[in-house]
């Protein structure tokens, strides 16, 4: 069952959840941090009310750049507002921004220490209608080979908005993956959030379980209505949400591994260098169990609704529900 | 505002630029690597930036008032660690660890091993947005009249990256009078002459229709380097660039105006060239008596 000490959303088994798009919480979030720290600022490519920095824009007109349809300058000239000792937010479609820019992620901002939070929106297969160039899912791969760089893929809008308060604090280069999609409401303001923390959705730490899901992003619903379908068939499983993909919260995915020994992980991107190879490299080194991966297997996306995309390429409710017991069985034998 | 030179001012330049020409080849010759043409090409305006130009104090490299030096195309990173250390940033000794394994002086910049660097820099056409970047913030929290400059140092070549126009765009789009960018037009690049492998001609023409004030100058008269700087300095509503000539590898006959010598140190086999043992002989030589003007070399 839900795990009572994370204080989710009591609406969340309704069949009219509420759903709010995970980027909005990054526009309501920039606005509180832009009050709260005078040298936050915002720089958008020519994409700011998709990404939903108008909102600061509105507010914040004098610490707000327009830069163009030009994501290299983007992220470079947000180093350069660092430097000076601004707190800059940069904002784009994940497939441009840290797509298209990495090298000069890489090299001004991680490499030069600089703590630029990078605002990826419109990630994952979900995207849907605008087809492939516009899904961003090696995103997650990309940001955390780099040094110093520190991944977050929040689960709900409110999430994101906890995220991206707290990235700002951090001091050190973000990224921050963001859904268009409306996404169910997972989350209150009362459940607990903590970069680099992973937090438990479904079951309780110390009891043993059949399996363990590891899910990110909009898919953690998914994960959960796995986990409820699963119990009316006797099959115990534990849910954890991993918002901040790196640093990952090793010692979370390891305790999950030890009361479950077996583990499924969940991820609207490429199996190749996710989620799934974060915890791998984990649990191989730890505590070595059987895993199965939901995601994209090196393949390009294309145009659909995302329900559509998500049962295509292997990401549904059944899906997930099918590498339960497949790895249960490999448990077991 | 910047005073003309006096001729004992323009004697000291010229002596620091000679200093710092004669550390270049010793730190190449000490690395064994890295790149010659640009540095020695781009030492005067070096000289006359750190020690006439720029408002910095290198016992406190992070005073917060001073102005911003931004080395774009990092590569000429000789040029620079030698100037900053004839300036007193540190111990002029510490040149001959170029590019060596623990060494402050990475063989492109990286500011985590020398923090008294504006930024790090290697991969070509980022620097500029950074500057950009650097005098938006100023005038975010300062205002139009800060007095502090940003200076951009960057080369012809780089320009053939796409991102150095959308720096330029949004820099005349902001109308950033603090921002001076300083393009080291000399001509070569890795593969070979810049309007043979990526013609930038009419390269003031370009500048000026982005909306930036242009200076053409010789980048190798010490009086045109200041005063150039002092009118883009006066111009207050927009961004300035100056286009300097100079010749790469200045000083040292046998590599000057070589598009060769852009990525090879003195000591390298180039037919055509003197044999590498005489080398650096033959460029400190030179060097040290500036072409031969000077009759009596002081070792």
């Amino acid at each position: 069952m839900l795990n009572q000490s994370q204080k989710l959303n009591p609406k969340l088994w309704d069949k009219k959840v509420d759903a709010v798009a995970i980027r909005k919480g990054f526009g309501e979030g920039l606005v509180l941090i832009g009050e709260k720290n005078r040298h936050v600022v915002g720089l958008c490519a020519d994409l700011t009310e998709s990404t939903q920095m108008h909102l600061f824009r509105n507010k914040f007109p004098e610490r707000f750049i327009e830069m163009g349809v030009a994501e290299q300058n983007l992220a470079s000239v947000a180093s350069g507002l660092s430097a000076m000792g601004k707190i800059p937010f940069i904002s784009s479609y994940a497939m441009f921004s840290p797509g298209r820019n990495w090298e000069q992620i890489r090299t001004t901002i991680c490499y030069n220490n600089r703590a630029v939070i990078i605002a990826g929106s419109h990630a994952g297969i979900s995207v849907g209608p605008d087809g492939g160039t516009h899904q961003a899912i090696e995103d997650i791969a990309i940001t955390r080979v780099i040094p110093r760089m520190v991944v977050i893929s929040p689960c709900d809008h409110i999430e994101a908005r906890k995220a991206t308060l707290a990235s700002a604090e951090l001091g050190v280069p973000v990224y921050i993956r963001l859904a268009r999609e409306k996404t169910p409401v997972i989350t209150t303001e009362d459940t607990p959030f903590e970069v680099g923390k992973a937090q438990l959705y479904y079951g309780d730490e110390e009891t043993k379980a059949d399996v363990g899901i590891i899910a990110t992003g909009a898919l953690v619903y998914k994960a959960l209505k796995v986990a409820e379908t699963l119990k009316k068939e006797n099959v115990s499983v534990k849910v954890l949400n991993i918002s901040t993909i790196k640093p990952l919260d090793t010692e979370a995915v390891i305790a999950l591994a030890k009361t479950c020994g077996a583990i499924v992980t969940v991820e609207e991107h490429q199996i190749a260098g996710g989620l799934g190879s974060a915890v791998a490299e984990t649990i191989t080194q730890g505590y070595p169990v059987p895993i199965e991966f939901i995601g994209v297997r090196d393949q390009f996306g294309q145009s659909g609704t995302p329900d559509e995309l998500l049962e295509h390429y292997g990401m549904g409710q059944s899906h997930i529900l099918a590498a339960c017991k497949k790895v249960i069985d490999r448990k077991n034998q | 505002m910047l005073n003309n030179l006096t001729n004992e001012k323009t004697k000291f330049l010229e002596e620091k630029a000679k200093d710092i020409r004669i550390s270049i080849i010793e730190m190449l010759v000490s690395a064994g690597s890295g790149h010659s043409a640009g540095p020695l090409g781009m030492a005067d305006i070096f000289a006359t930036l750190y020690f006439y130009i720029l408002r910095h104090d290198p016992k406190v490299p992070t005073w917060p008032s001073r102005d911003r030096l931004v080395l774009s195309n990092g590569h000429i990173c000789p040029v620079l660690y030698a100037t900053m250390a004839h300036a007193g940033y540190f111990p002029i000794t510490e040149l001959l660890t170029l590019r060596k394994f623990k060494s402050r002086l990475q063989g492109h910049p990286h500011r985590d091993f020398l923090p008294a660097l504006e930024t790090s820099s290697g991969p070509l056409g980022a620097g500029l947005s950074q500057a950009v970047g650097m005098a938006l913030a100023d005038r975010m929290d300062n205002g139009k009249t800060s007095g502090k400059f940003f200076y951009c140092m960057m080369s012809d070549g780089e320009l053939d990256e796409g991102q150095s126009w959308e720096a330029i765009l949004l820099a005349g789009k902001e109308k950033l009078g603090n921002l001076i960018v300083i393009v080291d037009r000399n001509n070569i690049q890795i593969d070979g002459y810049t309007e043979d492998i990526m013609p930038l001609e009419n390269l003031s023409h370009k500048f000026e229709s982005f909306n930036f004030h242009v200076e053409e100058i010789n980048g190798h008269d010490f009086n045109e380097i200041v005063s150039s700087v002092g009118r883009a300095q006066a111009v207050f509503d927009g961004p300035s660039v100056i286009i300097a000539r100079t010749i790469p590898g200045k000083g040292v006959s046998f590599m000057e105006r070589d598009y060769k010598w852009h990525g090879l140190p003195p000591g390298t086999d180039i037919a055509g060239e003197p044999p590498k043992e005489e080398q650096a002989k033959i460029a400190l030589h030179e060097l040290r008596t500036l072409g031969g003007q000077i009759k009596s070399e002081h070792e």
